[in-house]
């Protein structure tokens, strides 16, 4: 009940559960919700029995698209994602990550072409023995997850 | 599309053998008219004058006409021209452009936006495929063959890319490894999971000693003084890796010492006139190998 009251039900659209807290403005800006028309609530260091505080976004009427899922699970791998019809859950979306990332991220090595030309960045994804690494397509080098940054849109 | 040389990855094993083979065609008569009217730019955003000298040569001696630079302070990019328009004009004169640039990734991304191949002569720390395939020639003509080699590897194993694109290269031909760097200069992890992956045995150790006697080839490479911290401890590593010629009295009489040159401290002066010594040579098959990789480039050989 209490739950309700904090955040809306929506009718049509996606919801994203379960961000950590830290994570959830990177959500928003891998999505650009900054620049959306879509009705859209944003809730977060909300308490979470799983992990401690928690970050929510609702999009109503807005569908993401595996692209966009595959770019969450870069940065917040155990959120969950719930497509939403009439007021119920029609698809619980699996958040794989992206095989490659076009210009989301910044290469992390301070002597790549991409940190000092206009070179938009390329990554590879790879995974290995679970731990998700970005290989960049320029330099060459590997980068953990957690050593990203994303590009601010 | 045309192929350029980015990486020593971008080769498959067939195609890595096949520059090889006319590396050795190219060895027995260098002097030919294959390049006649052809004109190829060497783009040298940072000096190295081994590398130019060398890939000059090579085309001059197949005819081919040679334009660009040899510094970055005497081209546009001191201007502030991206290296997009820069590769684009050049691109207008040259068959094809031959580059060394100080950032890492920047001959992949020349590649991409370059109508005509690109032939990368070394970008940052990262990629310098031309000295991997005469490294590679260098092991097939000393030993007769690449496959099932002990090679030891000494030095910077952390920064140095000659190190790191041996080891992709050689895994191709069933290799051992033995890594000897001081604990600062240790072989990157992801060169390790690489070998593992790839089933490619390997031991590792922090002294040189005469721990290659069961290797057939030593490949010494350069320990560098930034690399340090502490300046004491590279005087103590750098005379803990010196190659002196007594040390090679244990080792197998096939075994050839390669580097990559220049060379500092890493070899004494007494190694040059072991017949087991043969950075020299090395250096001379860079030429053949060069000769080969501008022909493959430009699809005159297969």
């Amino acid at each position: 009940m209490e739950k309700e009251l904090k955040v809306a039900a929506l009718r049509n659209g996606t919801v994203i559960d379960h961000i950590p807290a830290d994570k959830l403005f990177q959500v928003v800006s891998i999505l650009q919700l900054k620049n959306t028309n879509y009705p859209i609530t944003i809730g977060n260091n909300l308490e979470s029995k799983h992990i401690g505080t928690k970050g929510i976004i609702k999009i109503a009427d807005r569908i993401l698209s595996e692209d966009e899922t595959g770019k969450i699970a870069l940065v917040a791998p155990n959120a969950t994602i719930n497509i939403i019809g009439e007021y119920k859950v029609i698809e619980k979306r699996p958040l794989v990550p992206a095989d490659e990332v076009h210009d989301l991220v910044y290469c992390a090595n301070p002597v790549c072409i991409t940190n000092h030309q206009p070179v938009p960045t390329n990554f590879y994804v790879l995974k290995d023995n679970g731990h998700v690494k970005l290989k960049c397509r320029y330099c060459e080098r590997e980068f953990l997850r957690e050593e990203i940054k994303l590009k601010k849109k | 599309m045309h192929k350029s040389l980015v990486s020593i990855t971008d080769y498959s094993k067939q195609e890595i053998l096949s520059i090889l083979e006319s590396a050795r065609d190219f060895e027995v008569n260098p002097n030919r008219k294959t390049l006649d009217g052809k004109v190829i730019a060497t783009l040298f955003f940072e000096p190295s004058t081994r590398t130019r000298l060398s890939f000059e040569t090579a085309v001059v001696r197949l005819g081919g006409s040679i334009i660009g630079f040899s510094d970055a302070a005497t081209s546009s990019s001191s201007k502030g021209e991206t290296l997009n328009d820069t590769i684009h004009m050049v691109s207008c004169y040259a068959d094809a452009i031959v580059m060394r640039h100080p950032l890492e990734g920047a001959a992949r991304y020349a590649a991409e936006v370059s109508p005509v191949p690109i032939i990368n002569a070394g970008d940052g720390a990262n990629q310098h495929p031309s000295q991997t395939l005469l490294d590679l020639y260098s092991i097939l003509k000393t030993q007769g063959t690449l496959e099932n080699l002990t090679i030891c590897l000494v030095g910077d194993l952390k920064y140095g890319r000659t190190v790191h694109s041996l080891i992709q290269a050689m895994s191709h031909f069933n290799p051992s490894f033995k890594f000897i760097a001081p604990d600062e200069l240790r072989l990157p992890d992801e060169y390790r999971v690489f070998c593992r992956r790839n089933g490619i045995p390997f031991t590792e150790a922090s002294e040189l000693n005469d721990n290659f006697n069961d290797a057939d080839i030593l490949y010494m490479t350069r320990v560098q003084k930034e690399r340090f911290l502490d300046q004491i401890e590279y005087e103590r590593v750098k005379n803990v890796y010196t190659l002196g010629n007594d040390m090679l009295s244990g080792s197998k009489p096939n075994l050839k010492s390669l580097h990559p040159l220049p060379r500092v401290n890493e070899i004494s002066m007494d190694v040059d006139k072991n017949e087991k010594a043969y950075y020299f040579q090395q250096a001379q098959n860079g030429l053949y190998v060069r000769q080969a990789i501008v022909s493959k480039v430009l699809e005159l050989i297969d």
